[in-house]
């Protein structure tokens, strides 16, 4: 397991090499922005269950807890690591499963009634393509996230931040494989976080 | 600014009414930070989150910002983080190791058992003049390590951490002691913050046993989180009470307690059903208890608070709340999740799993809490609605004080416990001795002892 998890820390600095900017990459950057645009629409029209169905059966889903640490350290000590400790989440199919199942009782009362929620996504570059560009069946995709959400009447939060994620190629298209969300927030200025990134 | 007359009627105990007015008030909330938080012991952290000398986490006690500190000779210490000359923050790093504090305004440091040490061009400019000594970054008046919990309050006169928990010790050792019944062996694995647009009482409130509040969990008790809810078993936490007396018992120091007493037999009940491992070990740390402890291990927790803004959750999940204020309607809430330092690391790694899909912000049980302090705090600024009191008769009466564990004991759901603690906050608003603030005029217990 911890094997795993540096393996794939590893994975994501690699992801920060550039890819050269050909056909193939422009091709392969507008599906997955379409695929983005799609994730969206699935969650802001409150089709959860049909959002889960966009994750991997082994999806690896977090939010680290951001933290002010001194310059030099932040690559070391900013973020709460996945695998470890406490973040906001680190979480598999399962707990995202109850997490909608949730919501879809009617009763839970921090998202009942339902919050009006927009995501924005941006900023998509595709850092790593495996085997290669030209017939990638898995990718590493950075974006910007900008999530507005207004809760009954005067409730309003705006979350924005940075996705990492990996994308894998399957008979039903691209789905989420892994997922890192970076909140530009330290104490978290919103009362609940029950919305998805 | 309400006098000692005015509060008396704002917090009516007797008739069982308490005015919205002390959740809402800005007059009131100033004067608490002032009289309740100045004085009361309050949790500031943990010793597992400062290891090693030089090692430092920031913290908070009521709005203020302080610095939890190991010194070069491994002792601990909390100080207002705030320089003595200018206020300047002096540290604005969350956690990490430090030989000095160095204000980043002008350049005053300090060393780790808050000294000042360095003030620059001090022989031109200040010689003769400063007394370092009486420079030194402000100190809490006392401190408390209990069983690895860091406590401190601001006032001289308070009695001994001890004293001030009275008979909620032993639950409150039930938070903080080792799951097969050794003393203390905690560890924070994590700490969440976030702010809320809620008064801070009821977050309080919310754990000094108000357990009528558990239908608001219904979602979550449906689709089943706990530790084997994988298995099948819906809920949000495995059933451990389900033979056990509960008791909810109001402490004359303002604390409050919902525990549970397993019957005689105190047999294990069927718990981490997810995992073959885990169901081994805790059940393992079930029998290690009962036999350490014997009559004692019948006795578990479920939720408590220690006046004012502490409260813990004793089992599934585990850790320690500090409630920070931050205005009349803005709380701050802080959780350090608590683990057996030496448990096998297949249950550290299960419950950290449990405790973030439960509990904070992004948990889904007390999601809904948040949802419910926030319309409540909001529904009661109205000026007509400032003129109708809270309800607080539930359980009026039903308790006994002749009870072994202390206290005013009830077998039944109750607000005697609430009752209990603006009784006490009232003592405090009104400037009241410590003898009064302990709630010990009889000196009963006190003397007992």
């Amino acid at each position: 397991m911890t094997t795993t998890v540096q393996d794939q820390d590893r994975q994501e600095r690699a992801a920060n090499a550039t890819i050269e900017r050909s056909a193939a990459y422009y091709r392969l950057k507008a599906d997955v922005e379409d695929f983005y645009y799609h994730e969206a629409d699935l969650l802001d029209d409150r089709r959860f269950r049909d959002w889960l169905e966009l994750l991997t059966e082994d999806v690896s889903y977090f939010m680290p807890i951001r933290r002010n640490v001194k310059f030099g350290q932040q690559a070391a000590r900013e973020n709460t690591k996945r695998g470890e400790g406490i973040s906001w989440f680190d979480e598999d199919k399962w707990t995202l499963t109850k997490r909608v199942e949730q919501i879809l009782t009617g009763v839970h009362f921090a998202e009942e009634p339902l919050s009006r929620i927009t995501h924005m996504v941006s900023n998509v570059q595709i850092g790593g393509a495996r085997p290669d560009i030209g017939t990638a069946r898995e990718l590493d995709v950075t974006s910007r996230f900008l999530v507005y959400q207004n809760r009954v009447e005067y409730e309003t939060y705006i979350f924005v931040g940075r996705r990492n994620d990996t994308l894998r190629l399957t008979d039903a298209g691209w789905k989420i494989a892994r997922r890192e969300i970076l909140l530009e927030q330290n104490i978290l200025l919103a009362k609940n976080l029950t919305t998805f990134f | 600014m309400p006098l000692r007359n005015d509060l008396d009627q704002l917090v009516d105990v007797k008739g069982g009414f308490i005015s919205r007015e002390i959740f809402v008030d800005a007059d009131i909330y100033r004067q608490e930070l002032d009289k309740v938080f100045t004085r009361a012991w309050l949790l500031v952290g943990h010793e597992s989150l400062v290891p090693n000398p030089g090692d430092f986490y920031t913290s908070r006690m009521g709005e203020e910002s302080v610095i939890l500190c190991r010194d070069k000779k491994s002792e601990i210490h909390v100080f207002l983080n705030s320089c003595r000359h200018r206020g300047m923050k002096v540290c604005r790093y969350e956690q990490g190791n430090a030989s000095l504090f160095t204000c980043p305004y002008h350049s005053w440091t300090y060393t780790t058992d808050g000294k000042l040490q360095g003030v620059p061009l001090h022989r031109t400019l200040y010689d003769g003049v400063l007394d370092r000594e009486a420079n030194s970054l402000v100190s809490v008046a006392k401190l408390c390590n209990y069983k690895g919990s860091i406590w401190a309050t601001w006032d001289k006169d308070a009695p001994d951490f001890l004293t001030y928990l009275g008979d909620a010790k032993i639950h409150l050792d039930q938070a903080l002691d080792c799951r097969d019944g050794r003393e203390g062996g905690s560890e924070v694995i994590g700490v969440h913050k976030w702010v809320f647009p809620a008064n801070w009482k009821f977050a309080a409130e919310n754990f000094l046993g108000d357990t009528y509040h558990n239908p608001s969990h219904r979602s979550v008790d449906l689709i089943g989180i706990g530790p084997s809810a994988a298995a099948g078993k819906k809920g949000r936490r495995d059933d451990e009470l389900e033979k056990a007396e509960h008791v909810w018992i109001s402490f004359p120091a303002g604390h409050g307690v919902h525990s549970a007493i397993q019957p005689e037999a105190n047999e294990y009940t069927e718990s981490f059903l997810d995992n073959p491992i885990l169901e081994k070990y805790f059940r393992h740390c079930f029998e290690e208890r009962k036999r350490r402890l014997g009559e004692g291990a019948r006795l578990l927790p479920f939720v408590g608070t220690i006046f004012p803004n502490t409260s813990y959750h004793g089992r599934q999940p585990r850790g320690l709340c500090a409630w920070h204020p931050h205005s009349p309607t803005s709380t701050e809430g802080w959780r350090f999740f608590l683990v057996d330092k030496d448990a096998p690391k297949e249950a550290k790694e299960y419950l950290r799993r449990y405790y973030m899909r439960y509990s904070g912000p992004a948990g889904m049980t007390e999601q809904d809490d948040m949802e419910n302090w926030l319309y409540a705090t909001a529904a009661s600024t109205g000026t007509v609605a400032r003129r109708y009191p809270f309800n607080y008769q539930q359980s009026m009466g039903a308790y006994v004080t002749d009870h072994p564990l202390g206290g005013d004991v009830s077998k039944q759901v109750t607000e005697q416990i609430a009752r209990g603690f603006y009784r006490r906050w009232t003592t405090y608003m009104q400037g009241g001795d410590w003898h009064e603030l302990l709630g010990s005029p009889a000196g009963k217990r006190q003397a007992a002892e």
